[in-house]
């Protein structure tokens, strides 16, 4: 493998000094229901934003930088492929854990979330799951210490809410596949090594390939001019007969089913990772709303702002009871589709509204980046539509509730 | 080389300090408690030291049960054991001879603590452990580097800065820029279950402190605001109000 030389780049990234003093609420005391490992686990990410994320993540969003340093970052600290065994370089956590990362990394900001939920419940799951021994080991340690950053190419240009009718597809050449076709809005894709696609083979049965940068024919042009999601990377895939080895293909298992079951991970961790950027709306705003003072009173003295706060607190609440239940099942193997449909649906509605709220009660201070609201507000634009949108989710529920789908 | 790292579990810096209503003890109810920030200087100090030139680190807290996950912590950012005795201390002299008693069974090369700890800022243990030991001790201790048997400390003093030579074993009271704060990671977070945390009843049961009272400093008041050309009022208010002149 040829590993992706990152093209250079002009843009300077600074460096704020300003402290973030973050504090996450607990209103329920529900840190009484974390092991002493998982508030660790907690406040090491926690910290560890505080270091790498928050002094660059401004910077890099009105620039639309993605600080490509920070995946080894994540590698050295352990926030890739949190629930994959320790043998193949990952953490051998449990799914709270592994939540509980990505409440802290969305709480500086979605984009990083998004380029670790990639790597790890997009990339490094499938490979796992689905991977053949020689697989794991070739790829998991590379992509667990951030030595190799993943994407996962589903969505095409016109499949995207529904993806079992993609046209990517490859045929079997005898010594290998010959792979055609193109993915969009791909996060990572640009500085990807490597990619796990999804694409029909000559029966119109869908399988998992992996895909390698410097294979002849792969291409990841960048997706320019995002309002959302500016300190990650997005792009196409294009295969242009690009020959993959047969030793590339996932064994494991095949059909729609196969990616369907990365998402539920990967929509798990944004499930908690929404809770993080409510969280950090909700801070900010209530720490604003005690120090701004018009008509000779702090503003949080106003019936207004304070059912504001109060609304926000009991949403961030019911958010964490949902993920904290749902993390517990997916330990004991019982979560289902519908159940993480749920909270991903809730979580990122509500972490989106209390943006807006939050942003209301900063005045004009909320439209800049002084402040992180506008930033979590425009990134959740993406999370609300990504991995699922808020409407599927909640056909999937309907679905569910009366066993007639009404996206068919 | 054989490294111990003595730590403190302390509030939080961002803690809102308050005392049970008898004003004897601390209220600890919904605080999170920390390694020193001191302590945790001079830990990734030792790691560093134990990665370059071999050896170990073991981390020792005097406290009771609920000090644990802080040590805990110090195994998952690298310690390689850690040790409890297992007492509530009340002064820096029952510490430092917890320390001491400990030190003369282990015999450590480099005896590695905080400046000072940031709840009762004595500032004292590490020299008193020093004195019971019979062997040098120095602090504040901003950098440390260790050539054989000889190390080289440079301590900061009244307007300057020391750079000395001093033998092993050493007891050092460290502060930054000694070396960077170690974020543990999650690989460190799982090897720190199945680290050896041994747990020692204390030597000296005796203290001779007791806590009378615990109480607040005064509120900070309002500033007052006195026109640029006011000199008068302003050394009458010094003089009168503030009584400072
Ligand atoms: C920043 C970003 C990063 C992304 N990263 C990745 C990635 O890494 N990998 C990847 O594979 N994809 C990725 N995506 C793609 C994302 O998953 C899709 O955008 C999403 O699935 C929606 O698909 P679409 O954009 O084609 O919208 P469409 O499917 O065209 O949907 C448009 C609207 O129609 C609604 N709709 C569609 N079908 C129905 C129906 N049956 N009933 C009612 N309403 C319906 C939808 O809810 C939506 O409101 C990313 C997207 C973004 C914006
Ligand atoms: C009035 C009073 C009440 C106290 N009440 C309590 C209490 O309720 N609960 C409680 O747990 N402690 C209590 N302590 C003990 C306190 O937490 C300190 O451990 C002890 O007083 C030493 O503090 P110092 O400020 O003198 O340490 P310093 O001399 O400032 O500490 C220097 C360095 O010594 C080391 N060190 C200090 N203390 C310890 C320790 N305990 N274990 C390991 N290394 C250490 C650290 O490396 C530290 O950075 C009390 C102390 C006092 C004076």
């Amino acid at each position: 493998m040829t590993t992706a030389t990152m093209p250079t780049t002009d843009v300077t990234i600074e460096r704020r000094t300003a402290i973030d003093s973050f504090e996450s609420p607990d209103f329920l005391l529900l840190d009484d229901l974390l092991t002493e490992e998982q508030k660790l686990i907690r406040y090491s990410v926690r910290e560890f934003v505080k270091k790498e994320i928050s002094p660059i993540i401004e910077d890099c969003c009105q620039k639309a930088y993605f600080p490509y340093d920070i995946v080894r970052k994540f590698g050295e600290v352990g926030a890739f492929g949190p629930t994959i065994p320790t043998e193949y370089g990952g953490g051998g956590l449990d799914y709270n854990s592994y939540g509980l990362i990505m409440q802290e990394i969305e709480r500086g900001d979605s984009g990083m979330r998004s380029t670790v939920s990639v790597q790890s419940s997009l990339v490094m799951y499938p490979i796992y799951k689905f991977g053949s021994e020689l697989q794991r080991q070739k790829y998991l340690p590379k992509l667990a210490s951030g030595e190799w950053l993943g994407c996962f190419g589903l969505t095409e240009p016109d499949h995207g809410s529904n993806p079992s009718g993609m046209t990517t597809n490859f045929k079997d050449m005898g010594d290998y596949y010959l792979l055609n076709g193109a993915k969009m809005w791909i996060s990572n894709s640009p500085k990807a090594d490597v990619a796990v696609v999804w694409a029909k083979s000559e029966e119109g049965r869908i399988h998992g390939l992996i895909v390698e940068r410097g294979m002849e024919g792969f291409s990841t042009p960048e997706t320019h001019n995002k309002w959302s999601l500016r300190a990650s990377c997005t792009g196409e895939l294009v295969f242009d007969n690009v020959k993959v080895p047969k030793e590339n293909l996932l064994p494991g298992k095949s059909g729609l089913g196969a990616p369907m079951m990365c998402l539920d991970s990967a929509r798990f961790g944004i499930a908690w990772g929404a809770i993080g950027a409510a969280m950090d709306c909700y801070d900010s705003a209530r720490r604003y709303a005690m120090e701004r003072i018009q008509f000779d009173k702090p503003i949080a003295s106003f019936q207004l702002i304070q059912k504001k706060l109060a609304e926000m607190l009991t949403e961030i609440t019911k958010a964490q009871l949902l993920v904290m239940r749902i993390g517990d099942l997916m330990d004991q193997g019982r979560a289902t589709t519908p159940m993480i449909s749920m909270a991903k649906r809730n979580n990122v509605q509500i972490a989106l509204e209390i943006a807006r709220e939050a942003r209301q009660i900063h005045g004009g201070m909320g439209i800049t980046g002084e402040y992180p609201i506008m930033r979590h507000m425009m990134n959740l634009e993406s999370v609300v539509t990504y991995e699922g949108t808020h409407d599927i989710h909640l056909l999937i529920l309907g679905a569910d509730i009366t066993g007639i789908p009404a996206f068919k | 080389m054989k490294i111990l790292v003595c730590i403190t579990h302390v509030p939080d810096t961002t803690t809102k300090i308050s005392f049970t209503p008898d004003g004897k003890e601390f209220n600890a109810a919904g605080v999170t408690f920390i390694i020193g920030p001191y302590d945790d200087f001079a830990l990734a100090r030792a790691i560093e030291l134990k990665e370059a030139q071999g050896g170990t680190v073991t981390a020792l807290n005097v406290g009771l049960v609920e000090t644990e996950p802080t040590l805990r912590k110090a195994l998952a950012i690298g310690a390689d054991d850690a040790i409890r005795i297992n007492v509530n201390p009340t002064d820096a002299w029952q510490v430092a001879q917890e320390i001491a008693a400990v030190c003369k069974a282990e015999q450590y090369d480099l005896i590695l603590m905080g400046r000072e700890s940031i709840d009762h800022n004595g500032g004292q243990v590490h020299g008193m452990v020093g004195e019971l030991l019979g062997i040098p001790s120095v602090a504040p201790v901003m950098r440390l580097d260790v050539v054989g048997g000889l190390a080289t400390v440079s301590k900061e003093i009244e307007g300057g800065k020391e750079v000395i030579e001093v033998n092993l074993p050493l007891v050092a009271g460290c502060q930054e820029p000694i070396a960077e704060w170690k974020i543990p990671n999650m690989r460190g977070i799982m090897g720190a279950r199945t680290k050896p945390l041994k747990v020692v009843e204390p030597n000296v049961t005796a203290t001779s402190t007791t806590v009378q009272q615990f109480s607040l400093p005064p509120a900070k008041g309002a500033c007052k605001m006195i026109a640029a050309d006011n000199v008068a009022e302003l050394v009458d208010l010094l003089r009168n109000e503030a009584k400072v002149l």
